[in-house]
């Protein structure tokens, strides 16, 4: 069971964050993961004060709270139609309503899960964490680094341009993925390149960025060999849910059909 | 802690230790229809309302909800009594360990989107886990629901 | 009929629908002691030294026991429900100083709420000897590591136990010469099957709390399916008279079989009766998971002979079951395997079925629906299955020739006719239901996606012959209405509902004027409990026959209040006439009028009671087809729909069989899809919650439809069987078979796990284009 001692909804940022420098504080997201454990928490900090609850349009694309919920994430209007539905796609797994209706992205985000379908929808996306000493960092970048003492504010969400897709295998409909991607096309100068995140490898999502650059429909010839490519790549290992070598296979699958389905002669 | 809380409709003020779970705070003010199904937010039979919202109470500090409106079945006698005998018409409440958190969050389900296909029933339910009926039942009687209503609605409208 | 074979609603529908607290927790004193077990992390130890001094300082804690509080020379019991003398060995004590699983319990601790316990099972100190586990149960049989080495072990009933070979059962029955059919026959299938320890999963965990009562004695309330047999373990545990023990059943949030076995009650009994103060445990989810009653994990090796055309000669089938570390109904789910899943071939020429039944260190297993028949019929539809695809006959067409049919003698199931079955008309339903010749075997959706067709039959009993007893008690009331006791558990499948329709049909009353009670071993007559598939079928009779003996006293009655002879009276079921010589209607009293002078200077008994068992358990039988969507390259299956037909007799509420169909046929397609079990090296359940143990969600199946077909069984109430357990089986070999039929390879391990899907569908993919591009070079 887990134990608090002490609750402090948080007035500021600056609060927030003094009150978590102290050893066994722990900022709270939607505790889902959290009261799972058996751990002994000192001051357990609330940012639900802060009107961090929410996404906002701004001109470069979205600033997504940190308390948002996945819910609202599933439910958004201009971030589903940006992406082509891939955030709903990649939410709507997720145990259902009422468990999304209290994950937090900042939670998702900050606890780097391995099996996250958020940081592996992210990851594909143009996203930076907004922390409130460390600034502005690429997701890419805040994932692999250690967690510290920081307090993370916001997701930013860069508009750029690009198709997406978000695909993942599971063993049950509502069960963490088996392995999950999320894919883009990016549009360049010469011709269109993909880029690929892959989550539940079990490990963090990573990206894998195919150096080819595809004009015109893509073959499926072209979209095997990016399968491949994309299944040497990266490293995959074996839990409960699936060995390394099924995860590689499906790698290999899932980028593949991606890559036809967003660049293939078919696409709509 | 001293929170208060509006408790279907009444203001409760109560003192909590910051640990207390809202399910356990819910079930200690007699909302016994609140179910505990496991430890790992993964069964639904602990829905709340948190002000209109469905949420898991097993995963929510009851400290997190002071000032906040908590409805439980208790406190939607009218409306799941309504709803509930399309489900008891297929026989599908079964044992009823889970019964009050999918009345719950098919209630939320119908203020939320009140004309819903199989398809959309079947995923807002998804996360109310039954072991006894199949969900057979339930979207038989949950159709069914709908279909009343919808006739019914024809009526009511004149009214 | 005005009450049987229609769909009622349950008589407690809208409280269970509204959330009412009616189950064990809801009901319980608020003051209860909190009580939670301190469990062993290894799976075989002895505890050296346990230290609960700082433990007990812990301000709240009433008490902590260990096994120094529990004298290791008594007599052992087991938890199972089962009539006396059990069949399943006394091989329990509340604590044992010897540990022999992961979970195993090492001390009960009690207090006032449950941070103070969460506290005091941190601060005990325990010293184990770590000892060398048994965890393979394919290595059990004479392993020099003994489960059970104690001298206190104890067989009650001959089974062939020997706890100094770690074998819980044996047995061997035979027909005919099944070597020489084997020798004889064109085809031999030789496959070996294994089925997993799944859970049942109820949602709500076990549960129970006990007070003293008013007279000193040890009140048990509990969420079981099983009072009486509850009363007799709890006091064999605490070595204290039965008479000192009352158990009783509020409502029960699930049970399938996992509430057989007295799970939770040992503990609180315990403490109550210890301190005298009132008690509660409640299992976690993971203790739910980790330390319980689940399925008794198998290996069956078949060996199973046909002929060209299609007949089946002869079946061979060796059972290996692990009980784990105590034999809780061991010795009886084994035979199932054999005894339910041949006698569907009943024109075989020989049969042999031999099994054992091993001691391991992990968690003990128990009942869960379909105990054993599960297991069983998945290795022999599934090997049936296989012929048919050597034969390249259709299955459906392969089980015409073979199965039995009404009015035959079944040799393999203890040579009993076949008093009821309408297993071919299941059969022919089912084919048309899910458009079986248009979708047999497989189409081809492109994009490495495909679509399969797979089935298989059951079979199950309806109550243990010979054994079970079920009672009932009816006695009139004010204004004519009716209260029926009985001791049966209704665990959500409705029994109190069914029995109470049977009541009403036979006294042709109101439904709503029967009122029913159970479960109390105060004061319900004695049930056996809720297993076996048996309280319709043998309860049910034994209410319909109550009601029978009630009217009759009611005539009593009521002649003697119209001053003639009882033969000459009517009963409509609402008034009493006398009938003249010509049996003509005359003079006349109400029920109701019945009902009051029987409160008033009276002395003859407007109560009956009833206790029946019977000598047979008539089959009911089930068809159930599935259609699967494989994708060959990511292994993700979908049961596009599942239909099934089901005899079960006279569906007494064909709302409730139904749904019992439907929720039987999902828990069949957890287990071959989704529903895993793994140790690890040291013995822990992998699966120790539902996060982990994945349990179908709404979005896991499309449509099961279920219909029936019913034959008569002159035996059962009105002409009902059972259809609690047979529902659970025919999912397994279905799906196993469509995914054969998509993949190219035989799955013989549940459950089907994508990655064993897409790990043979890739081959098949290729194997597929490669001959497609065969094709193409032979038209160039």
């Amino acid at each position: 069971m887990l134990t608090i001692q002490n609750y402090k909804k948080a007035e500021s940022l600056e609060d927030a964050w003094t009150l978590n420098q102290r050893r066994g504080s722990v900022i709270l997201g939607g505790m889902l993961w959290l009261k799972m454990g058996k751990r002994t928490v000192q001051t357990a900090i609330d940012l639900s004060g802060l009107r961090l609850d929410r996404i906002e349009e701004t001109p470069e694309g979205w600033s997504i709270g940190c308390m948002t919920t996945l819910r609202q994430l599933e439910l958004h209007k201009g971030l589903n139609a940006y992406t082509n539905g891939a955030v709903r796609e990649a939410v709507r797994h997720i145990v259902g309503v009422q468990f999304r209706n209290l994950a937090t992205v900042g939670g998702s985000v900050w606890g780097r899960f391995g099996f996250s379908d958020v940081c592996t929808l992210l990851l594909a996306l143009d996203s930076y964490v907004e922390l409130y000493k460390g600034g502005n960092v690429p997701l890419v970048d805040f994932l692999t680094r250690e967690k510290d003492r920081d307090v993370l504010v916001r997701v930013i969400v860069k508009r750029t341009p690009g198709t997406f897709l978000y695909r993942s295998v599971r063993g049950s409909q509502t069960d963490f993925p088996v392995l999950a991607c999320a894919a883009v096309l990016v549009p360049a100068e010469n011709g269109d390149r993909l880029r690929l995140s892959v989550g539940a490898r079990p490990g963090r999502a990573v990206l894998f960025q195919e150096e080819a650059v595809f004009r015109g429909p893509i073959s499926e010839a072209d979209a095997a060999a990016f399968g491949k490519a994309a299944a040497e790549h990266i490293a995959t290992g074996s839990n409960l849910r699936g060995s390394a070598e099924y995860r590689s296979h499906l790698i290999q699958v899932l980028a593949a059909r991606a890559a036809l389905e967003l660049g293939g002669a078919d696409r709509c | 802690m001293l929170i208060s809380i509006t408790l279907n409709g009444k203001k409760i003020t109560s003192d909590v230790s910051p640990d207390a779970l809202l399910l356990d705070w819910a079930r200690a003010q007699g909302c016994k229809s609140v179910k505990r199904g496991c430890e790992t937010a993964n069964c639904g039979l602990c829905t709340v309302f948190l002000d209109d919202e469905p949420v898991l109470s097993c995963s929510v500090l009851a400290v997190r909800a002071d000032g906040r409106r908590v409805t439980t079945l208790e406190g939607l006698q009218e409306e799941a009594r309504e709803f509930a005998g399309f489900i008891a018409d297929q026989g599908a409440e079964q044992c009823g360990f889970c019964n009050p958190g999918f009345v719950m969050n098919a209630l939320a389900l119908f203020r939320e989107n009140p004309d819903p296909s199989v398809d959309e029933i079947k995923e807002f339910l998804a996360g109310n886990l039954c072991r006894c009926s199949g969900y057979e039942g339930q979207t038989r009687g949950i159709l069914n629901y709908l279909a009343w209503k919808k006739a019914r609605g024809g009526e009511g409208a004149a009214t | 009929m005005k009450a049987v074979n229609r769909p009622l609603r349950k008589k407690d529908a809208m409280q269970l629908l509204t959330g009412q607290p009616v189950y064990t927790q809801d009901v319980a004193p608020e003051n209860c002691l909190v009580v939670k077990l301190l469990r062993s992390p290894h799976p075989n130890a002895l505890v050296e030294t346990i230290n609960t001094s700082a433990a007990r300082k812990v301000p709240g804690i009433e008490a902590i026991y260990t096994w120094e509080d529990v004298p290791q020379d008594a007599r052992r019991y087991t938890i199972a429900g089962q009539t006396y003398p059990e069949p399943s060995p006394y091989d329990r004590l509340v604590l044992d100083r010897h540990v022999r699983y992961v979970g195993d319990p090492v001390a009960i601790v009690a207090g006032e709420d449950e941070k103070c316990v969460d506290r005091a099972l941190k601060l005990i100190k325990v010293q184990y000897q770590v000892l060398e586990p048994l965890l393979d149960f394919r290595t059990a049989k004479d392993n020099p590591i003994l489960v059970h080495p104690e001298d206190n072990w104890e067989a009650l009933c001959d089974v062939g136990a020997d706890n100094k070979r770690n074998l819980c059962y044996h047995e061997e029955s035979s027909s005919g010469d099944i070597d020489a059919v084997l020798a004889g026959s064109d085809i031999v299938i030789d496959r070996t099957y294994h089925t997993k320890a799944c859970q049942q999963a109820m949602m709500e965990t076990f549960r129970t709390f006990c007070t003293i009562d008013p007279y000193g004695r040890l009140h048990v309330v509990s969420s079981t399916q099983i009072v009486f047999h509850c009363r007799r373990i709890v006091a064999n545990a605490l070595g204290i008279p039965k008479s000192m023990v009352r158990v009783s059943k509020p409502r029960v949030g699930g049970g399938f079989g996992a509430k057989q076995t007295a799970v939770s009650e040992v503990y609180p009994a315990f403490v109550t009766w210890k301190t005298k103060k009132p008690s509660m445990i409640v299992f976690s989810r993971e203790e739910s998971m980790t330390a319980s009653s689940p399925r008794h994990e198998m290996e069956i090796h078949i060996r199973l002979g046909a002929m060209r055309d299609g007949r089946i000669r002869g079946i061979d089938m060796y059972t290996l079951s692990n009980t784990g570390a105590y034999g809780e109904h061991g010795p009886t789910t084994v035979g199932l395997t054999g005894h339910k899943a041949i006698p569907m071939y009943g024109k075989a020429d020989a049969f042999r079925f031999t099994c054992d039944v091993v001691y391991t260190n992990v968690m003990a297993a128990g009942a869960y629906r379909g105990y054993g028949a599960t297991q069983g019929l998945f290795a022999v539809e599934s090997a049936v299955n296989e012929l048919a695809d050597m034969l390249r006959m259709d299955p459906f067409d392969l089980r015409e020739r073979n199965i039995t049919r009404e009015g035959e003698v079944m040799p393999a199931y203890f040579d009993q006719v076949n008093s009821s079955c309408a297993l071919d008309r299941c059969m022919a339903r089912v084919r048309e239901m899910i458009r079986w010749d248009e979708k047999f075997p497989l189409r081809d959706l492109g994009n490495g996606k495909v679509r399969t067709v797979g089935m298989g039959m059951a079979l199950q009993g309806s109550g243990i012959a010979g054994l079970d007893v079920g009672s009932a008690t009816l006695r009139l009331g004010d204004e004519g209405t009716y209260n029926l006791t009985i001791g049966a558990a209704d665990m959500g499948t409705g029994c109190d509902t069914i029995l109470a329709q049977i009541a009403a049909e036979v006294l042709e009353c109101p439904f709503d004027d029967i009122m029913v009670f159970g479960a109390d071993t105060d004061s319900s007559p004695y049930d056996s409990g809720s297993y076996a598939s048996s309280t319709t079928y043998i309860t049910g009779k034994a209410v319909e026959q109550c009601a029978l003996k009630l009217r009759e006293k009611i005539c009593a009655m009521g002649a003697k209040l119209l001053g003639v002879p009882p033969e000459r009276t009517e009963f409509d079921g609402k008034t009493i006439y006398a009938l003249d010589e010509a049996g003509t209607r005359g003079a006349r009293v109400t029920l109701a009028d019945v009902a009051a002078a029987a409160q008033s200077g009276n002395e003859l008994s407007l109560e009956a009671a009833c206790t029946h068992s019977s000598p047979i358990s008539p089959p009911p039988f089930m068809v159930g087809a599935v259609e699967l969507e494989v994708d060959l390259l990511t292994g993700e299956t979908r049961v596009v729909e599942f239909d099934a037909c089901v005899d079960c007799g006279t569906p007494i509420n064909p709302n409730l069989a139904r749904v019992q169909a439907e929720g039987g046929i999902l828990q069949g397609i957890g287990m071959a899809l989704t529903e895993n079990i793994t140790y690890d090296e040291r013995g822990r359940v992998l699966e120790n919650s539902l996060m982990q143990y994945k349990i179908p969600t709404r979005l896991d199946a499309g449509p099961i439809r279920v219909e029936f077909e019913s034959s008569y069984e002159p035996s059962g109430p009105f002409g009902a069987k059972s259809i609690g357990e047979i529902v659970i089986n025919t999912p397994l070999p279905s799906i196993a078979d469509a995914l054969y039929r998509a993949t190219g390879r035989r799955f013989t391990e549940l459950p089907i796990t994508p990655e064993q899907v897409a790990m043979a569908g890739w081959q098949a993919t290729d194997k597929r284009t490669q001959k497609t591009n065969t094709r193409e070079d032979v038209n160039k």
